[in-house]
C-alpha cells in the first residue's frame, strides 16, 4: 500500500511541478485537485491536468470510470465538491464546444443537418432566428469542415450514427470553441469510420488551435494521434504523455494492484487482474480481452510485461490483416 | 336563409377558431416533435375541472379552464425533472379528475354548459367574448417565439442545449406555459377531450410532410386552421358536435402524412441506384449504410 501511495504521490508531483505540455503548445484547460461526489461515493477523487492547444488528448477509462462525469464538471454541468477549473482566455460558456455521449436522435424530427448546425451558432439566442446569407455560408463552411456538407439537407435522426456524430461536432465547433469535449465519440463506429473521425478531430484540434479531449473506453484508435492521456480508474486519474502514463508501474498504482501493459501490431492492451477485487467485473480495464493475457487460471501464459506477444491467438480482434496498417495517419 | 355559416352572427366564432387553431398549430408542432403528447392530454382533461369548479362557484369559465391549466402545468414543471415524466403526468391527471368528479356531483343540475365542454361548442360565440382569447393567443406566441430556438435544441436534445448554459428544465417549463395557455384558449371552442387532437393531428401529419423546422410550424398551423374551419362548417349544417370534425379530421392528417412519407420513401428505395437522400459517394464500406427508417 505504502508503495502505491508514493507512485502516486511522485506521478502527481511531477505532474505539478512542470506541466508537459507539447512544445510550442499553450494550456487551454486547467483542472486541479478536482472531486466530484454522487449518491454519497467519491466517483472523481483529486484529479489534475492540463489540456494545451492544438493537442488531442484521450480520456480513457473503462464503463463507470467518471469520464461522462469528468466531462459534464468541466462543462459546468456537474458540481463539484472540490478542485478547480480554469479556462485560459475567452470565459464564456461558447468557448466550450460538447458532443454528448448517445444523442438518441428522433428520425421523424424534421430538422436537418444544417439546421442542428446553425442552432450551433445562435442556438442559445432568444427569438426565431433570421436567416441570412453571410449565416448559412457559415454553416456550409461547418459542414465541409467535418467532411459532411453531402449531408446538409438529411434529417439528422436518419443520418447513421458515424454521420450524425460529425453533423453534431460541426454543431458544437460552430461556436468557435476553444475546447472540443467528446463524450464516446467512436462508440458503434466501424473501424474504417473510427479511424476517420479520429483524423478529422486530430486535423480539427491542429488547424483551429483548439484542445480536443475525447472520452473513450479503447485507447487504441488514439494513439497515433494522441499527445496526451488521461487514464481514469478507481476514481483517481493519471495524466501525462501516453508513454509515461501507459505504463505498467503507473498504471499499477492507478488501479491499487497489479495492471500489465501489454503492446502488440502496434496496439496497446491493458490487462487488469481482479484478483485483488471485490466483485467479479469490477476494476476490469478499458480493454477487457486482455483478461485472457494475466491473471486468473490461465496466469501462467502471461506473457512478461511490454512485450509482445507473438501469436494472434490471444487477441483474435488484433489480428485481422487490416488492423494495423489502419491505424497510419 | 340570412342564417349562413358565413353570416355576421358567425364573426366571433370565426376569429375565436381561427386564434385557437394558430396557437395550436404552433404549441402542437412542439408537442408532437418533444413527444409531449400525453402531457397535452392530460392539461386539458385537468382543465375541465376547472370548467367544472367554475361553473359551481359562478365565475367565468376562462377563468375557470385558466387557473386549473397552469395549476396543472406548475405541477408538472415541479415534478416531472425528479420522477419519470408520464407517472407524474398520470398523477396529476388522475388527482384532478378525481376533483372534477367531485364538482361536477357537487353541482345541483346537470349543467348543459359544462357537458358543452366536453366536446365544445363554439357556434355561439360573440366577438367581445373573442377578445381575452385572442390576448392569450398573442401572449403564447410571442412565449414560443422567444423561446424558439433553444426549444427547438432542447427537442433534438436536451444535452445540447444544456451545454450552451441553458436549463432544459427551465426551457421545458417555458414550453409547458404555452401548452397551458394553448389548453385554455381552445378548451371551450373545441372541447377538452379534442384540445389535444387539434395540437397532435395536424402537427403530427406536419413533422412527416416538411423537412424543416419553420416550415413544418407553417404547415402544422395551415392544417390546423383548415381542420377548423372545415369543422365548423360542417357543424353548422350537420349539427354534429364540432368535436367529431377535428378530432376525425386529426386522424385523417395523421394518415396522410405517413401515406406520403411512406410512398416517398418506397420511391426512393426502388429508384435505379438506390439514391436514398445524399449518399456518400464513395464505394468502400460495408454496403448501404442507412435503413430506409
Ligand atoms: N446521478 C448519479 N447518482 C449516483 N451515482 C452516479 C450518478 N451518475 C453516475 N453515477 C456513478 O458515477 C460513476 C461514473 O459514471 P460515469 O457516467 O461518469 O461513467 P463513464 O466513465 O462515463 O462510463 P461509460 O463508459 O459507461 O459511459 C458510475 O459508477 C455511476 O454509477
Ligand atoms: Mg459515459
Amino acid at each position: 500500500m505504502p508503495a502505491i501511495v508514493t507512485a502516486l504521490r511522485s506521478l502527481r508531483a511531477s505532474q505539478d511541478e512542470a506541466v508537459r505540455l507539447g512544445a510550442g503548445s499553450s494550456s487551454v484547460l486547467s483542472v486541479r485537485g478536482l472531486s466530484v461526489q454522487l449518491g454519497g461515493r467519491e466517483v472523481l477523487h483529486d484529479v489534475s491536468f492540463e489540456l494545451g492547444a492544438g493537442e488531442l488528448t484521450g480520456l480513457i477509462g473503462s464503463n463507470g470510470a467518471g469520464k461522462t462525469t469528468l466531462l459534464r464538471a468541466l462543462l459546468g454541468l456537474q458540481a463539484v465538491s472540490a478542485g478547480t477549473v480554469t479556462l485560459s482566455g475567452r470565459r464564456e460558456r461558447a468557448a466550450v464546444g460538447y458532443v454528448p455521449q448517445k444523442v438518441g436522435l428522433d428520425p421523424d424530427l424534421p430538422v436537418r443537418a444544417r439546421d442542428l448546425v446553425a442552432l450551433g451558432i445562435d442556438g442559445q439566442r432568444l427569438g426565431v432566428g433570421l436567416r441570412s446569407a453571410a449565416r448559412r455560408e457559415r454553416v456550409e463552411a461547418l459542414l465541409q469542415s467535418v467532411g459532411a456538407s453531402h449531408l446538409a439537407d438529411a434529417r439528422v435522426g436518419a443520418l447513421s450514427g458515424g454521420e450524425q456524430q460529425r453533423v453534431l461536432i460541426a454543431h458544437a465547433l460552430a461556436s468557435s470553441p476553444k475546447l472540443l469535449l467528446l463524450d464516446e465519440p467512436l462508440a458503434n463506429l466501424d473501424l474504417r469510420s473510427t479511424q476517420e473521425t479520429v483524423t478529422l478531430l486530430a486535423t480539427l484540434a491542429r488547424s483551429r488551435g483548439m484542445a480536443v479531449l475525447v472520452a473513450t473506453h479503447d485507447i487504441n484508435p488514439l494513439l497515433p494521434f494522441m499527445g496526451r492521456v488521461v487514464y481514469l480508474a478507481e476514481g483517481r486519474a493519471a495524466s501525462g504523455t501516453t508513454d509515461e502514463v501507459v505504463r505498467s508501474d503507473v498504471l499499477s498504482a492507478l488501479y491499487g494492484h497489479h495492471v500489465d501493459v501489454l503492446h502488440a501490431h502496434g496496439r496497446v492492451i491493458v490487462s487488469v487482474s481482479d484478483q485483488h477485487h471485490d466483485g467479479p467485473g469490477q476494476g476490469w480495464g478499458p480493454e477487457p480481452r486482455g483478461e485472457a493475457l494475466v491473471g486468473g487460471p490461465g496466469g501462467q501464459e502471461a506473457p512478461g510485461e511490454q512485450q509482445a506477444p507473438e501469436g494472434c491467438d490471444l487477441a483474435p480482434d488484433d489480428c485481422t490483416d487490416d488492423a494495423p496498417q489502419a491505424w497510419q495517419p | 336563409m340570412g342564417l349562413g355559416p358565413f353570416s355576421s352572427f358567425m364573426t366571433g366564432t370565426w376569429l375565436e377558431a381561427t386564434v385557437v387553431a394558430v396557437v395550436a398549430g404552433v404549441v402542437g408542432f412542439f408537442v408532437v416533435v418533444r413527444g409531449a403528447a400525453f402531457a397535452a392530454h392530460a392539461i386539458p382533461q385537468g382543465a375541465f375541472t376547472g370548467a367544472a369548479g367554475a361553473a359551481l362557484a359562478g365565475v367565468s369559465t376562462l377563468a375557470g379552464v385558466g387557473t386549473f391549466s397552469l395549476l396543472a402545468v406548475a405541477a408538472m414543471a415541479r415534478w416531472g425533472r425528479r420522477a419519470r415524466h408520464d407517472v407524474v403526468t398520470a398523477l396529476i391527471l388522475v388527482g384532478l379528475l378525481g376533483l372534477g368528479s367531485l364538482f361536477l356531483s357537487m353541482s345541483s343540475q346537470y349543467s348543459e354548459q359544462t357537458f358543452s365542454l366536453l366536446f365544445g361548442e363554439p357556434l355561439a360565440v360573440s366577438t367581445a367574448q373573442v377578445i381575452p382569447s385572442a390576448s392569450i393567443g398573442v401572449a403564447c406566441l410571442v412565449l414560443v417565439a422567444t423561446i424558439y430556438r433553444r426549444l427547438l435544441l432542447a427537442s433534438v436534445a436536451p444535452e445540447l442545449v444544456a451545454a450552451r448554459g441553458v436549463s432544459p428544465e427551465r426551457v421545458e417549463s417555458w414550453f409547458l406555459l404555452s401548452l397551458g395557455a394553448a389548453t385554455t384558449l381552445a378548451l371551450p371552442v373545441v372541447g377538452a377531450l379534442l384540445v389535444f387532437s387539434l395540437m397532435i393531428g395536424p402537427a403530427s401529419a406536419a413533422r412527416s410532410l416538411a423537412r424543416q423546422p419553420l416550415s413544418a410550424v407553417a404547415l402544422s398551423v395551415g392544417l390546423a386552421l383548415l381542420t377548423v374551419w372545415a369543422s365548423i362548417v360542417a357543424a353548422f349544417y350537420s349539427n354534429w358536435p364540432l368535436g367529431f370534425f377535428v378530432g376525425t379530421l386529426g386522424v385523417f392528417w395523421y394518415l396522410l402524412g405517413r401515406g406520403v412519407q411512406l410512398r416517398a420513401a418506397r420511391s426512393l428505395a426502388t429508384a435505379p441506384g438506390g439514391a436514398g437522400g445524399p449518399a456518400s459517394g464513395r464505394s468502400l464500406g460495408p454496403g448501404p449504410r442507412r435503413g430506409s427508417g
